[in-house]
C-alpha cells in the first residue's frame, strides 16, 4: 500500500534521515522502532509531507514526493502527530469538526462526529470542553479521532503511549488493533517497542536515521539488537 | 461629572479604533509571524476609495463599504504579491517585506494621487450632538463606538461560529497540523488578510470620521499607536489586541484631560512611560498569546 525507498530528510546541514527504505502492506501494522533522534518522527513527517524529503514515496501506486501536506491526506493518509497537539482553546467538539471539515460536509461530517463519539465515549462526555482542559489520555484521543474524521485508509500514528499511565497505554493499544479489524492499515512509531511488537505484523528498526534490521513482530521479539537496545530484559 | 462622562466616552470611541487596528495586526501575526508595518497603508487605501467614491457622488453608506472593499482587496493584493512570495522567510524578512510593501505603497499615492490631504466629504448630520440627559455626545464617537462594537461582536461570531473562523484560531495554535487536517494554508492566510484588511477599513472610516481628509501619510500614526497597543496587549492574542487598544485609548484621553496645559505637548511620552510600566509589570502583556509549542 505504502512504499517508501531511499527516503532522506535534511534539516539545514544535519541529515535526519539517510535513505530508508520500507513498506507498508495493506491491512497491516507496520512499527517504527528506534531511539530519540534515529528519524523516526521525520520519516512519518516526511510521508505526511510536512517536511521536504528526497527519494520515493508511493501510495496506492501513485507517486506522493513533494505534494503538500492538504493533498496526502486527501488521498488517504492521516498522521496524529507526537504529543498529540490538539488545538487547546477550540473545543472537542471544534476539533474533531475541523479534522474532517475538508472531507466531508453537511449529514456526512456529522456522522463521522458521531461515529468517533461512538469510538470514544469520553469525548462524547467532554464535547463542550476545551480540548486543552482533557487530560494526556484523553487528549491522545482525541487527537487519533480526530485524524479518523479525515477518514484515511492510512493511518501514521507517532508516538501514541507517550507520557500516558499503564491503563491507558492498554487502551491505545486494544484501540490500534480494533481500528486494524476495521480495515485501516497502521504505520505506528512507539519507544515502548514490547507492546508495539506484539501487535505489529512487521517493524523496523531505525538507527542515525537509516535501517538497521528489519522483521516480523516476533522475529524483532528475539533479536538481540531488540532485546539489548528496546526491551528491558 | 458630565466632563467625566464625556471623556469615557472619547477614551472608548479613541481605544475602539486603536483596538481595531490592534486586532487586525494579531490576526496576521499570530498566523504567520509577520508584523505588517504596511497595515498603515491599507487604512490610507480605504480613506482614497471613500474620496472617489465621494468623487462620483456615491451616498455616505456606499462610500463606507467602498472603503472596506478596497481595503480588503488591498490586503488580499500584498499578501498574494509580496507575503506569499516570502512566507518561507524569517520573521525578519518578513518586517522587512512589509517596509517595502509600505514605502511602495506610499510613493504610489504620492506620485499617482497626490503628496497633499485630499478633501473627504461627510455627512451634515455628523458635526451634530446628541443629548441624552446630563451627556451631551458627539455623532462621530457614538457611531464609532456602534461601529466598533459591532465589528468586534461579527469578528467573534465569524471565529467561533464559522468553520473557516475556527481554522483560524486553529491556525494561530498550530498551523502544522491544521494542514494535516486537510485546510489549506493559503486560504486560510488570504482570509486571515482579508478580515485584516476589513478591520483597516472600517478603522479608517472612523479615522477619517474625525478628520474629513485623507493623505499619503494618514495610516501611520494611528498603526504606530496599534503597535503599542498589540503591545501592551500582548503580541498576537486577539482578546489582547483589543484589551490593548482600549487601554492605550484610555489613557491618551486621561493624560489629555488631566495633564496640566505646560506639560501637554509631553501627552505621548507620559502614555508611552505608563506602557513601559506596564510592561514591566506583564512583560508579555495584558493576555499573553498561547507560547506557540513549535515554529
Amino acid at each position: 500500500m505504502l512504499e517508501v525507498s531511499d527516503l532522506k530528510v535534511k534539516y539545514g546541514e544535519v541529515a535526519a534521515v539517510k535513505g530508508v527504505s520500507l513498506s507498508v502492506p495493506q491491512g497491516s501494522i507496520v512499527v517504527l522502532l528506534g531511539a530519540n533522534g534515529a528519524g523516526k518522527s521525520s520519516t512519518l513527517n516526511a510521508i505526511a509531507g510536512l517536511v521536504v524529503s528526497t527519494g520515493s514515496i508511493r501510495f496506492e501506486g501513485a507517486p506522493l514526493s513533494g505534494r503538500p501536506a492538504e493533498d496526502i491526506v486527501k488521498r488517504g493518509i492521516a498522521l496524529t502527530p507526537e504529543g498529540r497537539r490538539v488545538f487547546p482553546s477550540l473545543s472537542v467538539a471544534d476539533n474533531l469538526h475541523l479534522g474532517g471539515a475538508a472531507h466531508a460536509y453537511g449529514a456526512e461530517l456529522k456522522g463521522r462526529v458521531e461515529a468517533e463519539l461512538d469510538r470514544f465515549p469520553i469525548l462524547r462526555e467532554r464535547y463542550h470542553q476545551k480540548a486543552g482542559l482533557l487530560s494526556g489520555g484523553e487528549q491522545q484521543m482525541l487527537a487519533i479521532a480526530r485524524s479518523l474524521m479525515a477518514g484515511p485508509r492510512l493511518l501514521l500514528l507517532d508516538e501514541p503511549s507517550l507520557g500516558l499511565a499503564p491503563l491507558i497505554v492498554d487502551k491505545v493499544f486494544d484501540l490500534i488493533l480494533d481500528l486494524k479489524s476495521r480495515g485501516l492499515t497502521i504505520l505506528l512509531v512507539e519507544q515502548n517497542a514490547e507492546r508495539a511488537l506484539e501487535i505489529a505484523d512487521h517493524g523496523y528498526v531505525l538507527q542515525t536515521g537509516q535501517v538497521v534490521l528489519e522483521g516480523t513482530g516476533a522475529e524483532l521479539v528475539r533479536s538481540d539488537l531488540v532485546k539489548q537496545a528496546y526491551l528491558a530484559e | 461629572m458630565d466632563i467625566v462622562l464625556q471623556q469615557i466616552v472619547n477614551a472608548i470611541s479613541l481605544g475602539g479604533i486603536y483596538a481595531l487596528l490592534a486586532l487586525g495586526l494579531a490576526v496576521i501575526f499570530s498566523i504567520i509571524s509577520l508584523i505588517n508595518f504596511a497595515h498603515g497603508e491599507l487604512m490610507t487605501v480605504a480613506g482614497y476609495g471613500m474620496f472617489f467614491a465621494a468623487a462620483v457622488s456615491l451616498p455616505f453608506p456606499f462610500a463606507v463599504c467602498v472603503a472596506v472593499l478596497f481595503a480588503v482587496i488591498a490586503a488580499l493584493l500584498t499578501e498574494r504579491l509580496a507575503f506569499r512570495p516570502m512566507r518561507k522567510a524569517d520573521a525578519t524578512g518578513l518586517l522587512l517585506t512589509s517596509f517595502a510593501v509600505s514605502a511602495i505603497l506610499r510613493v504610489i499615492f504620492q506620485n499617482g494621487i497626490s503628496a497633499r490631504p485630499k478633501p473627504v466629504p461627510l455627512p451634515s448630520g455628523f458635526a451634530g450632538v446628541i443629548d441624552l440627559g446630563v451627556l451631551h455626545v458627539g455623532i462621530v464617537p457614538l457611531l464609532s463606538i456602534v461601529m466598533t462594537a459591532l465589528s468586534l461582536a461579527s469578528l467573534t461570531l465569524f471565529l467561533n461560529r464559522t468553520t473557516l473562523g475556527k481554522a483560524m484560531r486553529a491556525a494561530a495554535e498550530d498551523f502544522q497540523v491544521l494542514r494535516l487536517m486537510g485546510i489549506k494554508a493559503n486560504r486560510v492566510i488570504a482570509v486571515a488578510f482579508a478580515v485584516s484588511g476589513a478591520l483597516a477599513g472600517i478603522a479608517a472610516v472612523l479615522w477619517i470620521a474625525q478628520r474629513g481628509s485623507v493623505d499619503p501619510l494618514m495610516g501611520f500614526v494611528p498603526v504606530l499607536k496599534a503597535f503599542v497597543a498589540a503591545v501592551i496587549g500582548g503580541l498576537g492574542s486577539l482578546s489582547g489586541a483589543v484589551a490593548g487598544g482600549f487601554a492605550l485609548g484610555i489613557l491618551e484621553v486621561l493624560f489629555q484631560a488631566f495633564l496640566p496645559d505646560a506639560a501637554l505637548p509631553f501627552r505621548d511620552a507620559f502614555v508611552l512611560g505608563f506602557v513601559i510600566l506596564i510592561l514591566i509589570w506583564r512583560p508579555d502583556g495584558l493576555i499573553p498569546a498561547p507560547v506557540a509549542r513549535r515554529s
